[in-house]
């Protein structure tokens, strides 16, 4: 590839300054919040869609791939441009563009954090319900991408259950509405882009629903001895007709790593932690919370805690929502699997995962989305040890087997990209996974999104990588500039 | 775990393999929030420090660029939930680039000028005056108007009041005496802010302690520490402990908040060295911001009353090195007549950062800008903040947009509140 041509010719483009090629600044952009790791030829960041466009266009010309990065937050490497090519960061594309409060309504840019929506709209009494637990970093480009899920979508849904339209650039490098504020009629072009991964299009414009703030909320921290207590807590209270707006679960390991960091006040010799929030008009939460309180007792909660002032609330969040980075005070390394299976089978498979971790000598530390029965078992591990990956790995392979099994899934929110890219022939067929392919080649005929994601290929991304690091250390760092 | 490297130029790996990569202190970093580029995050940055430390990279000019841009204001090590200590691994990151071969010219010249300038004080008082000459002489205001370098220089320190001189016993309470402190007295505060010294004592005495300043005293080596140069940052850590262990005080008392966190952490810095090792664990648990030590005393609520709007600037290096926030708060709640306003994200960095605000200036200035947008949408009057180098670039801040208004020093509220001092 002539490197330096469409260097200069991105340059032109964009701007000197938002074009990054030194193979320092490049080296920063080979991983996201995985293991996994791949080595872009250049970096760009535009400041508007019609440079996103350009980006497109002239990648297109030089024939090299562009993957979308928001934050680098995601759980499935997805922003981590396996095939080399652009990296299309977009950070500058950080607006709020319009809030219409009357009509619930708020159009933004792509790099806008997630929660600066909420922060944005909040003196109208409005939110935007999705919350991932990176809330304070990820992007709704990368939210949009991944579908992504959090505490409260249990009970009001996943991103695409609040994105009304998108605004895309194609892979010919075309600018495209779809979806609109209000419905529109023809095929859910939106609905098929949420959760695409970046493979499909360029985001560069979100219209996003919004709620309003809920009169009363409770939060309730029901401590079990028993993480099988817990976990029939959890999957009793939704048979029970109880639907909480976040039903989140924490197992000892974890609490060990979340409790010095915060002092939320997390027991630490209980076994496992239901932390529980129902909302609505007054009246509505407080009978709920009576419901749940009603099923953990049942199931022998050792202590309910109800009542909570506003700081141990958001205390008790912030330990939840900071708990997969305070799992780096425990290991140096850990793997975040992500499965769903039926709340009904949650029990037998959480017994499963303990079971197969100790077998393969590994500890392990559960936080999730009990009530989604979206898991997170986070295998714990040194990077450092030789051969260890490998066995992490087959051990991550064995516990989505586990989920399959149990009529469950390889992702609930954290996507398909690169990592689980092996397993889907497990849960689809030959059929469908030609159906999803046509439908890619519907937006375009060339793999210039983000290849090597969702679908299985031959080729890993860690490979890639380091053979770029090889090459790097072969003729020294300035190879590339 | 801790790191018994004699001399620690070198992060430890476990310390680098802390950080899991999650991204959830990016939003709290100025230079990233400022830029977009993850080569100028927490995240990216231990990323370039890791692979600098085992070799897999080269202190290029772009590399040691991404360390110059980095404030070390530690917003990143409090928001992170895996304890990653980035602070200590930036120090060692360049503490290892300064005893190199590549180490750049502009690092060492400033290594020179903090140790024989900032570190002796009589070249620091010559300076001092020379400075206050040019503040005087109107040559400042002159400068300032010169394009191209004004803005520079208006990031320049003020040493305009009296300065502070005295050492010894400085101070004893009217009755009976609660408790026996040390005052650390610094390189910059006594030349700058002689009054926030003179402050400090009076508050002090207020609240029934003898407060000495003991004449041996060195500078706290906290600059030294942040530019790489740990060995006379060591030196300057042994002599303090000498010093002020020599005094057999209660508490030694800090009211700048970057000196404080640097000699919080002296136990870090000799870690390594066996014979002061222990000894500076006994110091380093005397050591006590001013506000933290007067809300523990508990310090007695003032009688008089201080008319005016504040906003509160959190230092840093209180907030994030020491995790200090609701203290300075408190003291200035238990004033009459005063209100505090909060301004947006007032523990973002201001832009000072020791020598940042004059080896950055543009990532400085735009830092500044922003943080006195936040500060004028309070519609305060006053900004008190806990360290000097905050309150000399919020002083040019106000120049710079022409605000009218005053920066103080927490417990120079306090002072004005208690009445006939
Ligand atoms: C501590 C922690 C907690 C988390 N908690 C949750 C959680 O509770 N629920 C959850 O669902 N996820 C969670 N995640 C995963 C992650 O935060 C989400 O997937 C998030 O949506 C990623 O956003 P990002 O901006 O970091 O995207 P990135 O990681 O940068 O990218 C993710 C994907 O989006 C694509 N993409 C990004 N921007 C665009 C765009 N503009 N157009 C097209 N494609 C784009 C990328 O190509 C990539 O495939 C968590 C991650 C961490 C580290
Ligand atoms: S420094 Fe901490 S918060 Fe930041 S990426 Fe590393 S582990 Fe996460
Ligand atoms: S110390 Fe401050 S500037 Fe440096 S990386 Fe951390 S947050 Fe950013």
């Amino acid at each position: 590839m002539a490197k330096t041509q469409i260097i200069s010719d991105l340059q032109s483009a964009i701007g000197k300054k938002w074009v990054l090629y030194a193979p320092e600044d490049l080296l920063v952009y080979e991983y996201d919040a995985t293991i996994e790791r791949g080595l872009p030829e250049a970096v760009v960041l535009p400041n508007s869609a019609e440079q996103v466009a350009a980006s497109v266009r002239i990648a297109r010309r030089h024939n090299v791939p562009v993957t979308a990065r928001g934050a680098g937050t995601g759980l499935s490497g997805g922003a981590i441009p396996c095939e080399g090519g652009v990296v299309l960061v977009t950070s500058r594309l950080n607006r709020i563009l319009e809030v219409d409060a009357e009509n619930r309504i708020a159009v933004v840019e792509p790099g806008v954090i997630n929660l600066d929506i909420s922060r944005a709209v909040d003196p109208h009494g409005l939110y935007y319900a999705p919350d991932p637990s990176s809330q304070k970093v990820c992007t709704i480009g990368g939210n949009v991408a991944e579908n992504s899920g959090g505490p409260h979508c249990l009970r009001y849904g996943m991103t695409t259950n609040h994105v009304l339209g998108l605004e895309i650039v194609t892979a010919e490098g075309e600018i495209v509405s779809l979806g609109g504020k209000t419905d529109t009629a023809g095929y859910d072009l939106t609905g098929i882009v949420v959760g695409s991964e970046g493979t499909l299009a360029i985001v560069t414009k979100v219209i996003v629903r919004l709620l309003h703030k809920p009169e009363s909320t409770i939060t309730i921290l029901a401590i079990f001895d028993e993480v099988d207590e817990a976990s029939q807590a959890a999957s009793a209270m939704i048979a029970g007709g109880v639907l909480p707006a976040a039903l989140e679960m924490m197992d000892k390991n974890t609490m060990e790593a979340v409790e010095p960091f915060i002092n939320a006040g997390y027991p630490p010799d209980a076994g496992a932690v239901l932390l529980i929030e129902v909302e609505g008009l007054e009246e509505d939460a407080r009978e709920q919370s009576e419901q749940v309180q009603a099923v953990c007792k049942e199931l022998s909660a050792r202590e309910i805690r109800i009542g909570l002032s506003p700081e141990d609330r958001e205390r008790l969040w912030a330990g939840r929502k900071g708990a997969l980075g305070a799992l780096g005070r425990l290991t140096p390394s850990y793997y975040i699997l992500d499965g769903v299976v039926p709340r009904t089978r949650l029990p037998e498979v959480l017994r499963g995962i303990y079971d197969a971790c100790d077998r393969h000598g590994f500890r392990v530390a559960n936080v999730f989305h009990a009530g989604d029965g979206n898991l997170h078992p986070n295998v714990m591990f040194d990077e450092r040890e030789p051969g260890v990956t490998e066995r992490v790995l087959k051990l991550g392979e064995e516990i989505m087997r586990l989920c399959v099994d149990a009529d469950g899934s390889i992702t609930g929110e954290h996507g398909v990209g690169s990592e689980k890219r092996s397993y889907m022939s497990w849960i689809f067929s030959e059929d469908d996974m030609t159906a999803m392919k046509r439908l890619k080649l519907a937006f375009s005929a060339t793999d210039g999104f983000n290849p090597g994601k969702v679908f299985p290929t031959s080729k890993g991304c860690g490979e890639v990588s380091s053979r770029m690091k090889a090459a790097i250390a072969k003729v020294g760092p300035d190879a590339y500039v | 775990m801790p790191d018994t490297s004699p001399i620690p130029i070198v992060p430890s790996s476990s310390d680098l393999a802390q950080c899991v990569r999650c991204g959830l202190c990016l939003q709290s970093c100025p230079t990233y929030v400022q830029t977009g580029l993850e080569t100028e995050s927490p995240r990216g940055r231990l990323y370039l420090m890791k692979a600098l430390a085992e070799g897999e990279i080269e202190p290029t000019a772009n590399v040691i660029g991404h360390m110059d841009q980095c404030l070390q204001c530690r917003n990143c090590e409090a928001v992170c939930p895996s304890g990653v200590p980035f602070g200590r691994i930036m120090e060692r990151t360049r503490a290892g680039i300064l005893e190199g071969n590549s180490s750049p010219f502009s690092w060492r010249l400033r290594s020179l000028f903090l140790r024989h300038v900032i570190a002796q004080p009589k070249a620091l008082s010559i300076f001092a005056a020379v400075f206050r000459l040019y503040g005087r002489t109107g040559l400042r205001t002159l400068v300032e108007r010169i394009p191209g370098i004004g803005e520079r220089a208006l990031l320049a320190p003020t040493m305009e009041g009296r300065p502070f001189t005295k050492s010894g016993l400085l101070a004893r309470p009217d009755g009976e005496v609660r408790q026996r402190v040390a005052l650390l007295t610094g390189c910059i505060m006594p030349h700058a802010f002689g009054r926030v010294h003179r402050a400090t004592v009076r508050v002090l005495a207020r609240n029934g302690c003898e407060v000495e300043a003991p004449p041996d005293q060195v500078c706290c080596g906290a600059l030294h520490a942040h530019n790489g140069d740990l060995n006379t940052a060591m030196d300057l850590a042994r002599r303090n402990i000498d010093v002020f262990l020599g005094a057999g005080v209660d508490a030694v008392i800090v009211n700048s908040a970057g000196c404080g966190a640097a000699m919080k952490e002296y136990d870090e810095l000799l870690a390594g060295d066996s014979e002061y090792r222990d000894a500076a664990k006994r110091f380093s648990t005397l050591v006590k911001d001013i506000s933290e030590f007067l809300v523990d005393l508990p310090f007695k609520v003032p009688s008089g009353q201080v008319q005016a709007t504040v906003t509160y600037q959190d230092s840093c290096h209180l907030a994030h090195a020491q995790r200090i926030t609701s203290a300075p708060r408190e003291i200035l709640r238990s004033i009459a007549s005063l209100t505090l306003v909060e301004m947006d994200r007032p523990d973002g960095c201001c832009g000072s950062a020791g020598v940042y605000s004059l080896t950055q200036p543009k990532m400085s200035i735009e830092l500044l800008d922003e943080k006195m947008r936040a500060v004028s949408d309070t519609k305060a009057s006053v900004i008190a903040t806990s360290n000097p180098g905050c309150m000399s670039q919020l002083e040019s801040g106000l120049r710079r947009h022409g605000a009218p208004g005053e920066v103080v020093h927490v417990v120079e509220l306090l002072d004005r509140a208690y009445p006939d001092r």
